[in-house]
């Protein structure tokens, strides 16, 4: 437990805080901790929790990513116009292809940033507009609602019918989740590339001289968070059955906020999995729970704003140093 | 020639020639493609589109040197606009004479100020990442905001606000000389008073700044409201530019004024940046936008363009570093 308290600060006092929120809304509100109300959390944030493990890769590395939301909706304009064109397409094919152009648009990012030793949050505001005013222009805003059945159509792993009649499912962007946020904990835990990711952000002249490819620090970290842009752009489509081109623009900062909520530090070297989904879920159970406590919906961006405010405000206490007992003297 | 570059380098700074002859060209070749460009019309509708965006990129300037962001900007002026509207709808709405103005572009600024020195105080005290801190801010504003307006617009304002918005005296548009009246504010700002000179200090060195003797709290402190107030002033512009308040107006302007700071060679780790060079790249952006835009393209294709054309500066600007660094060793 100490341990836990001091290797992961934030995570924990962000757990604190979300097992508090949750205990206060399942005494205030009879339909907060049902089964079907957290199902439904779950589904409706699991494209969220996707794209903040990606973008927590680039973090851990030093680096921002302000195109990724973006890059998602162009990902899902071009899935839609080549599912057509080879007509049809499947899950399999269509993880694929939608991981593969989200990479090959983050590796734009990275090989701006390599080649050019542009800062990273400069090349991502070009590409940001860069992507979007081509996407604008190409697609002239329209929506599209053409998807192929088996992207449009839900996907239900698991339900159950409570006593009252209430059905909770859960879907397939959870699964999707499920497998991202192993994935992401596998490569940046337990591989010499994760901890070389970790070094790199830390410190990026260090890690070199230490041998470790830089430009290859930035291809995997701006191409994973890529892939996890496809991929949740993919998943954002399944869940609204329609193409959008400028609904995703503006969610990067959402998503941003809640992962530096769960700790990842902005300049690098710091940030877990845990963290991303905790900063994620902290946002969406206080939503939820104000709206269940029937707060007006204009109010809900107003106490996000208030809370993560709050939370940067209060991240220098150390929980740590408070648990652990006093020591006598010095050592 | 040469003369002239060095002159203009000195006086201005280093990125000034360079800008000014991709001005020229520019003008050179959209004069040349499209027949009605260079005529007096043209011009006075960029005089009128540029100072929104233009004291906007002014109010980022600031905390951007600091070594900082404020990516609130857009928010703080809306707030600011709402203050002055619900001001005015007080006095009567259309009826409302010039001191419910004066009084309410008081108080706007006084909401723009406050909201900035919140931002400064927790950044300055509490040592949170600029980033984060503003990122909530704009957040909690948005949501205030849509509260407090429903996510509807406020309109019915005095007659005598279009001479503000759409007005000219001697030729001159009135949201220029504003502009104007900001940026030379801004200029001697930063590079004659020791509050400036603080400003570069801490982007280059916030400890050395501190070792140095400067209370850099109270300097980042007074960064951050200065920027508020910046933004103020472009919420009560965009006020009478739109003749009406909806919170959310100008949303899509909040990377684009990233955009022409580091365009107008702002160091985007802090500590470098001038007022005029930044000017000039803002003249650049709107001039390639209504070039493109009387070619007959959109605005989503001069959104492209301005992110490619960054792209283009920074990798032109690293060309340039690295022949710099060649030829000494060459000769």
């Amino acid at each position: 437990m100490r341990n836990f308290l001091r290797a992961y600060p934030t995570e924990a006092k962000l757990l604190a805080v979300l097992i508090l929120i949750c205990a206060v809304l399942a005494l205030t509100s009879d339909s907060f901790a049902t089964l079907g109300n957290l199902t439904s959390l779950l589904n409706n944030n699991a494209v969220n929790v996707i794209w903040a493990v990606g973008l927590l890769v680039v973090l851990i590395a030093g680096g921002i990513d302000i195109s990724f939301a973006v890059a998602a909706s162009v990902v899902q304009y071009l899935c839609v116009y080549a599912f057509a064109a080879i007509g049809g397409g499947n899950w399999g094919i269509g993880l694929l292809f939608a991981a593969s152009i989200g990479a090959g648009l983050g590796l734009i990012n990275a090989f701006l940033i390599h080649q050019f030793r542009i800062i990273s949050i400069v090349v991502t505001i070009s590409t940001f507009n860069a992507f979007f005013g081509l996407l604008m222009f190409f697609s002239s805003g329209r929506f599209l609602y053409n998807l192929p059945s088996w992207w449009s159509q839900r996907v239900i792993l698991w339900e159950h019918q409570s006593p009252d009649g209430t059905w909770s499912e859960i879907t397939l962007p959870v699964a999707v989740m499920a497998v991202a946020m192993a994935s992401t904990w596998a490569l940046i835990r337990h591989t010499t590339t994760g901890r070389q990711l970790y070094a790199f952000g830390d410190n990026a002249e260090g890690a070199r001289r230490a041998g470790i490819s830089i430009g290859l620090m930035q291809a995997i970290a701006f191409g994973w968070c890529g892939a996890m842009a496809g991929i949740g752009g993919l998943m954002q489509a399944h869940i609204t059955k329609e193409v959008v081109p400028n609904a995703l623009v503006g969610r990067e900062l959402d998503v941003l906020a809640a992962v530096v909520l769960g700790g990842a530090r902005l300049g690098g070297g710091r940030g877990s999995v845990l963290g991303c989904f905790l900063g994620v879920a902290l946002v969406a159970v206080t939503q939820n729970g104000l709206n269940l406590l029937g707060v007006s919906p204009y109010a809900f961006k107003m106490v996000v704003g208030v809370i993560i405010l709050l939370a940067i405000s209060t991240s220098n206490i150390d929980l740590a140093q408070i648990l652990a007992p006093k020591r006598k003297g010095r050592e | 020639m040469t003369v002239l570059y060095t002159r203009l380098a000195r006086a201005f700074g280093a990125e000034v020639p360079g800008l000014l002859g991709f001005l020229a060209l520019v003008l050179v070749v959209f004069g040349i493609m499209a027949p009605n460009f260079l005529t007096a019309a043209n011009f006075g509708s960029i005089a009128f589109q540029l100072p929104e965006l233009g004291i906007l990129t002014l109010a980022m300037l600031i905390p951007i040197i600091s070594g900082g962001f404020n990516l609130a900007i857009i928010y703080t002026a809306n707030m600011a606009g709402l203050t002055l509207a619900f001001v005015l709808n007080l006095y009567g709405g259309p009826e409302a004479g010039v001191l419910p103005f004066v009084f309410g572009s008081v108080l706007a600024i006084g909401v723009g100020a406050a909201s900035g020195a919140v931002m400064g105080l927790v950044i300055a005290y509490i040592g949170a990442h600029p980033i984060l801190v503003s990122l909530a801010m704009m957040i909690f504003l948005r949501g205030l905001g849509e509260f407090l307006t429903k996510g509807g617009d406020i309109s019915g304002f005095p007659p005598y606000l279009a001479v503000l918005g759409h007005g000219s005296v001697l030729g001159v548009p009135v949201p220029l000389i504003l502009f104007g009246v900001c940026a030379v504010v801004w200029h001697v700002l930063l590079t004659r008073t020791r509050h400036g000179f603080a400003a570069r200090m801490i982007g280059s060195n916030i400890r050395a700044t501190t070792y140095a003797g400067i209370h850099t709290k109270r300097t980042l402190t007074l960064i951050y409201t200065l920027s508020g107030v910046m933004c103020a002033v472009a919420g009560i512009l965009m006020l009478a530019r739109f003749n009406s308040v909806r919170v959310g107006h100008g949303e899509a302007l909040l990377l684009v004024t990233v955009l022409a700071c580091f365009l107008g060679g702002v160091d985007p780790f802090g500590g470098f940046g001038r007022v005029v060079p930044v000017v000039i790249a803002l003249v650049v952006l709107q001039v390639l936008s209504s070039g493109l835009n009387l070619l007959g393209a959109n605005q989503h294709l001069s959104t492209a363009v301005w992110g490619l054309f960054l792209i283009a500066v920074m990798v032109l600007r690293w060309g340039a570093g690295r022949y710099r660094q060649r030829k000494p060793g060459k000769g």
